[in-house]
């Protein structure tokens, strides 16, 4: 720890991007790779102020591009480094190529990513784009609802990533939540320290590439004799890895005094309609699911955390008593049949002898705005769409195109 | 007609023979990897990993070296080594020399440990560009070496920017209208001295000694080294397995490939100069691949003017070089033989004096 300056728990107002730069000061990573883009550049700017007055003693490589960034991180957490990168958008596109390449390694990386739309057309703002497109790359993702829980996500993910072994992600939306200010309220740096535990590069990894003593090859060519053994681990490894994010907020519920979980209910328990919502939009889906309620009709809303891998069971559990569900997908699958959050949810629930009526709305696309009245209209659709007052012919529709 | 000779590299044997007992295996690389007959990539990865020795960290990216050598579940590297992607081990490696530094910094770890990225030409000059010139613009301490096989050989011999106009490949095959590769090569040695990297070289893995040479310089020097050694490729240059290292020793006494070292793109010094350099013709009739320009004047004028013009280029060079040098009360010879350290701590200042307005 280079230099110890919070002692004391306290309430700050910060932005998503400011969070995150604090937790990593506090985490004190070995290695990080910085790349530009909107709206991760200020996150770095922060941190390199850190860097810059000697409060860590981290690597800061600053990469020529975002591929790069990921191709060090890589190199560095092979090597048994703490290592990460942000990025957003149009970057995450970019080291894409990576990502599944660090994923079949089980190396215990974190990656901010703050997200925003996915060209064309050009956007800077927020939308689920760049998580849905790495929802196959192996990556465990965690989505952020605001900057206390981008704060505590990045904590948390350090040691999921390395109980887990497996590198996780967490999301957090540009602008959104990058941008605007909220409370925070912060740990102190030993307490950040002891709950994550000291960064060992013999035990981070299993194979360290730097030592020496044992040599080990990284990147081996598999052929069709041996690569789908070396999947079908990586395949379990994922299916394990839910259990570890789970002890993972225990533990840290007990530290913080947070009640985190892999999904968040609220007032489902009795509902007949719910919103399945990730992100900051939660909170606006929750004040809709009120005026709702005081209409009489019993509405409540889940918010997923642990968007991968999917936690089909809690999922399930929690919605399957429900009449109608709409699913809210902040990005476009342009496949023609419904988005990624809904996809996942319908492949879920096929198999129940009864299960709710299912609609995904995409929204929020590019940064447009969420408001109440958007809510209110997804919720008033899948009534009646349920009630049969109203018909489709689709399973998706976009909430929020002007005609 | 003379008898022509054999070519069998008694001094590389002998040297591998010295060294050999730290290893497991008699070299660097195991054997057993799969390389074709008549490669050169295997000696040149074993001469450099003999000079580095075994706390070395060596990565590939994607190409002949890197499949022939790790096919699941055998390894041909008795050091670390590390394959991510085509286009990014520097970027790689660049991270792991972060990490290693990061642990230095907090005395957990004590060994010193090299790192070593050798690619080849398709990874290096095309779409490995931007990690290579990324990481040479930061001054990793890592040495880069590029296998120049001229061309993209794993995937069946396509043209690269490293390959010489007028040869064929694959994807500039000869035909009726179009006549093998229409673009000179890139000098991409040029480049990276302009990158003012502590040092650049040429090599040539026929000249073993100067090669050996500029491997130990470069574990050395600090900061971001970078050696482009020519390597025959059996498979696509078409050249007779026995006779691979006579068109290598034939490259550089054609002047095709001249050997050269740079220190911070400040001072130039040729490492052979032949006195009676042989016809380019005779290189080129030694590829099947690219015989046929010696029947298109045009084509070989262009390759000699390219070859010619460079040389002259490297010569005068050389020349300022030593000019130089000698302003500052050295000879140029001392200073490519002085440590890095002495070189920082004799010639840098006087440099300054000399060159800075008053």
């Amino acid at each position: 720890m280079a230099v110890e300056l919070i002692k004391e728990r306290k309430t700050v107002a910060m932005t998503g991007n400011q969070a995150i730069a604090e937790a990593m000061r506090q985490i004190n990573y070995d290695v990080v790779a910085a790349y530009p883009i909107s709206p991760q550049t200020e996150l770095m700017g922060f941190f390199a102020e850190y860097l810059a007055n000697g409060l860590v003693d981290t690597e800061f490589v600053t990469v020529e591009s975002e591929h790069s960034a990921m191709s060090a991180v890589i190199g560095a957490a092979a090597s048994g480094a703490r290592a990460m990168t942000a990025t957003a958008s149009q970057g995450l596109l970019y080291m894409y190529e990576n990502l599944p390449i660090a994923s079949n390694w089980r190396l215990p990386i974190t990656m901010v990513l703050v997200n925003r739309a996915i060209s064309a057309p050009l956007n800077i703002h927020c939308d689920h784009g760049d998580a849905m497109t790495a929802r196959d790359s192996g990556w465990i993702q965690l989505f952020s609802e605001n900057s206390q829980e981008a704060y505590h996500n990045l904590i948390m993910a350090v040691k999921i990533a390395e109980k887990a072994l497996l590198p996780t992600i967490v999301n957090m939306e540009g602008y959104i939540v990058s941008h605007t200010i909220g409370n925070v309220n912060l740990l102190t740096d030993k307490e950040v320290q002891e709950f994550i535990g000291e960064s060992d590069w013999r035990k981070n990894v299993p194979h360290p590439l730097l030592d020496t003593d044992n040599p080990v090859t990284y990147g081996a060519t598999a052929l069709p004799d041996y690569y789908t053994e070396l999947k079908y681990q990586q395949h379990e490894a994922t299916f394990e890895a839910k259990k570890y994010v789970k002890e993972v907020l225990a533990e840290f519920n007990e530290l913080a005094g947070t009640n985190y979980d892999i999904i968040e209910p609220y007032k489902l328990e009795d509902a007949d309609f719910a919103i399945v919502v990730m992100g900051s939009t939660a909170g606006v889906a929750r004040t809709a699911a009120d005026i709702l309620r005081e209409q009489g009709i019993k509405a409540g809303v889940l918010k997923i955390r642990l968007f991968r891998p999917f936690p089909v069971e809690e999922i399930v559990d929690a919605l399957k008593h429900l009449k109608a569900v709409a699913v809210l997908d902040r990005h476009d699958s342009m496949n023609a049949l419904a988005s990624p959050l809904f996809q996942d949810l319908a492949a879920s629930m096929y198999h129940l002898p009864e299960k709710p009526l299912l609609h995904d709305f995409i929204y929020g696309l590019g940064g447009r705005e969420v408001t109440v009245e958007d809510m209110l209209k997804a919720f008033n659709r899948v009534i009646n769409l349920y009630t049969g007052k109203e018909t489709r012919n689709r399973f998706v529709e976009y909430l929020q195109v002007r005609e | 007609m003379a008898k022509r000779k054999k070519f069998v590299n008694i001094p590389v044997l002998t040297h591998l023979a010295e060294e050999s007992h730290q290893w497991p295996y008699e070299n660097p690389l195991a054997p057993g990897h799969r390389m074709c007959p008549g490669c050169s990539i295997p000696p040149i990865v074993n001469m450099i990993l003999l000079e580095y020795g075994k706390d070395t960290v060596a990565g590939s990216n994607t190409g002949c070296l890197e499949v022939t050598t790790g096919v699941f579940p055998y390894t041909a590297w008795t050091v670390p080594w590390i394959h991510v992607a085509f286009e990014n081990n520097p970027a790689v490696l660049s991270g792991a020399e972060a990490a290693y530094k990061a642990f230095k910094k907090k005395g957990k770890i004590d060994k010193e440990i090299h790192f070593v990225s050798i690619n080849g030409d398709g990874g290096t000059y095309d779409i490995g560009f931007q990690a290579l010139s990324g990481a040479a613009e930061r001054n990793h301490n890592i040495l880069y070496v590029c296998y120049n096989n001229e061309g993209y050989q794993n995937t069946g011999y396509q043209r690269s920017s490293a390959t010489p106009i007028g040869a064929f490949t694959k994807t500039t095959p000869v035909g009726s209208k179009i006549v093998g590769k229409e673009e000179k090569r890139k000098d991409l040695t040029l480049i990276m001295a302009a990158h003012e990297i502590p040092y650049t070289a040429q090599a040539n893995p026929f000249n073993y000694k100067d090669f050996t040479r500029k491997i130990r310089k470069s574990k050395d020097v600090k900061g971001f080294k970078f050696i482009n050694v020519l390597q025959s490729c059996t498979l696509s240059w078409r050249t007779k397995p026995e006779e691979a290292f006579r068109a290598l020793k034939l490259a550089t006494e054609s002047l095709y490939w001249p050997l050269y070292e740079v220190i911070e793109g400040r001072f130039w010094r040729i490492n052979v100069k032949p006195s009676k350099p042989k016809p380019i013709e005779d290189y080129i009739a030694m590829q099947p691949r690219w015989r046929h320009v010696l029947k298109m004047p045009q084509v070989l004028d262009k390759i000699k003017e390219e070859i010619y013009t460079k040389w002259d280029y490297l010569l005068r060079m050389e020349k300022l070089s030593k000019e130089l040098a000698e302003d500052l009360g050295f000879t140029l010879d001392e200073i490519f033989e002085m440590s890095w350290d002495e070189y920082q701590e004799k010639v840098k200042p006087k440099l300054k004096e000399k060159t800075y307005l008053s």
